[in-house]
């Protein structure tokens, strides 16, 4: 007994600097978003929701917020209707060079963030994609596409072939099959990957340096350049936002998931 | 390895079915890999085409490569950036690693997985700049150290490769703890069990059994660390000095301050090439499409 709680107690200090590390960013933005000083520096002096004011009523945040909010919602749709399909021909397809396409369409993916950014700027420049809307929701559907077909993919292998072929026996055509059948049994997998499709075009930064102009910014672009400028309480809190945006969406999806989980049980 | 896409497609009853069905080589679903493949080739693979292009271009491929033999910084450059990428994977296995044996042993599972969870929810950036606050000057440690009286200057956490290091490894880690989990949730526990009842220590029977299961989630979750490290940009350039550069940093400045496009692209090619072969020897102790599935449950 006695040698099974030293154990546990072993194994639960060896995990601190790992949960250290992985809480410690979220400790610190959330106090110094109600500093009173206008530095960032630790500890916060006073108590202020000046900030929060500031980024309701700044012009440039604003704007930015809706750019983010706007490109994201386009690149979703984008990568999840086109990673869905993709990810259909790759879990059911037979085709010769299979595993090529695979990598081609999983690149994204790998090829580091750097050289998509200089690339795109490049060759976006070209056709006056640089600056528009279009280019970045372009580009960021494209960083979310392995994404989905990823998830995507493995809810269909998952996925039991027989209700396919059950459905089809009984009379329905393919459509029919798979928006009755095969649609909302992979739905976890589709919604799970359009989910980090959003994060992954909200949170871009690198690719979005080269395709933003000063009138059109996305919100990480708009704090990347006014903390060039100062590192200013106002960050912390938009970061803050951020932070209680992305905890209430965990929190609605676990909800989500228990109501699922009591429904079938 | 199992490869899961052929199980699937090579299905019980195409096996049983007509001789004509089982030669062929091709049906009817893939056809809809074609939309994601004409997307990823217009929109992505056509801007990496550029980038090659561009790093023949100018005043020729010799120039554009060679500045690594003609001017240290370069050379430099590509050392620290295998550096920092190979300490940040080091230390986020290190770090990770008994967090996941955690994860994997506990009955407070969900909690733990939402500590891990939350920051993949909040911005890189964010997170970034956070790092700063911990780590500047007039930072979270260093003010404590301080004002506890065991420093009287402030450590250099900031702008060095150390501050790097520290903020890269918190920003990766679950990149790191999630594949180790995974696999680390998989394992049998009655092996390690059934090696203790026949009279191997605790210690003998974790080294020596779970170790090994535990293998192919260490593998992902470094190569995904790794590759991940070797292009970032966002922490070299706020928590890094300016001293030693990074491959990444140095392509962004050429571009941006010096317009210097072709060198920039030859820089960029040798960063790709660098991800490429570790992704190769990556892909013969795992496959590549689970690692790079984003690291989400």
């Amino acid at each position: 007994m006695n040698s099974d709680t030293r154990r546990r107690s072993t194994q639960l200090c060896l995990a601190i600097p790992a949960a250290f590390l992985l809480v410690a960013p979220t400790l610190v933005v959330v106090p110094m978003s109600f500093t009173a000083s206008p530095l960032l520096s630790f500890p916060p002096t006073g108590f202020s929701t000046q900030w929060y004011g500031r980024l309701a009523s700044d012009e440039a945040w604003r704007l930015a917020t809706l750019t983010s909010l706007s490109v994201a919602i386009q690149a979703t749709l984008l990568a999840t209707s086109v990673g869905t399909l993709t990810a259909f021909g790759i879990a059911r397809g037979r085709f010769p060079g299979k595993s090529l396409v695979q990598a081609l369409v999983l690149s994204p993916a790998i090829v580091p963030i750097v050289l998509v950014a200089i690339g795109t700027f490049f060759a976006y420049g070209r056709v006056g994609l640089v600056g528009t809307p279009a280019g970045l929701v372009l580009a960021h559907g494209a960083l979310a596409v392995p994404l989905v077909v990823v998830t995507v993919a493995a809810s269909i292998e998952t996925m039991d072939p027989r209700l396919d072929l059950a459905a089809a026996s009984l009379g329905a055509g393919p459509f029919r099959t798979f928006f009755l059948v095969t649609l909302p049994l992979i739905r976890p997998g589709v919604l799970a990957g359009a989910l980090l499709a959003f994060v992954t075009s909200w949170d871009e930064l690198v690719v979005s340096l080269f395709l933003t102009t000063p009138v059109l910014r996305t919100l990480p672009v708009e704090m990347w350049t006014s903390v060039r400028e100062q590192l200013d309480p106002t960050v912390a809190a938009a970061s803050t936002m951020l932070v209680a945006l992305s905890t209430a969406g965990l929190v609605i999806a676990y909800v989500i998931g228990l109501r699922q989980a009591r429904r079938k049980s | 390895m199992v490869d899961a896409v052929v199980v699937v497609s090579g299905a019980p009853s195409q096996e049983t079915g007509p001789p004509e069905a089982r030669k062929s080589r091709f049906n009817g679903w893939a056809w809809l890999v074609l939309p994601g493949l004409v997307f990823i080739l217009a929109v992505f693979g056509w801007p990496l085409g550029e980038v090659v292009v561009r790093s023949f271009g100018g005043d020729g491929a010799v120039q554009n490569y060679g500045v690594f033999f003609d001017s240290p910084i370069y050379f430099r450059a590509l050392n620290s950036t295998l550096i920092t990428s190979a300490s940040v994977t080091l230390s986020c296995l290190l770090i990770g690693y008994p967090y996941a044996y955690l994860m994997s042993q506990s009955r407070r599972t969900e909690l733990l997985l939402a500590i891990v969870l939350l920051p993949i929810w909040t911005s890189f950036l964010v997170r970034t700049y956070a790092w700063q606050i911990w780590l500047q000057d007039t930072g979270v440690i260093n003010s404590t150290l301080l004002r506890m009286g065991v420093i009287d200057e402030p450590l250099s956490l900031i702008r060095t490769n150390l501050g790097v290091v520290i903020g890269m490894t918190g920003i990766l880690l679950p990149f790191a703890i999630l594949p180790m989990f995974t696999v680390m949730r998989r394992i049998d526990r009655e092996l390690v069990r059934a090696a203790e009842n026949l009279g191997a220590k605790p210690r003998i029977a974790f080294r020596r059994i779970f170790v090994p299961l535990s293998l192919p989630g260490v593998y992902s979750g470094c190569l995904l660390v790794f590759v991940l490290a070797l292009g970032f940009y966002i922490a070299p350039a706020i928590l890094g000095g300016t001293s030693s550069p990074t491959l990444s940093t140095l392509i962004i400045d050429k571009v941006q301050r010096e317009l210097d496009f072709h060198t920039a692209s030859a820089l960029g090619v040798t960063l790709l090439l660098i991800a490429l072969v570790a992704v190769a020897i990556g892909s013969r102790v795992v496959r590549i499409r689970d690692v790079f599935g984003g690291g989400a449950p």
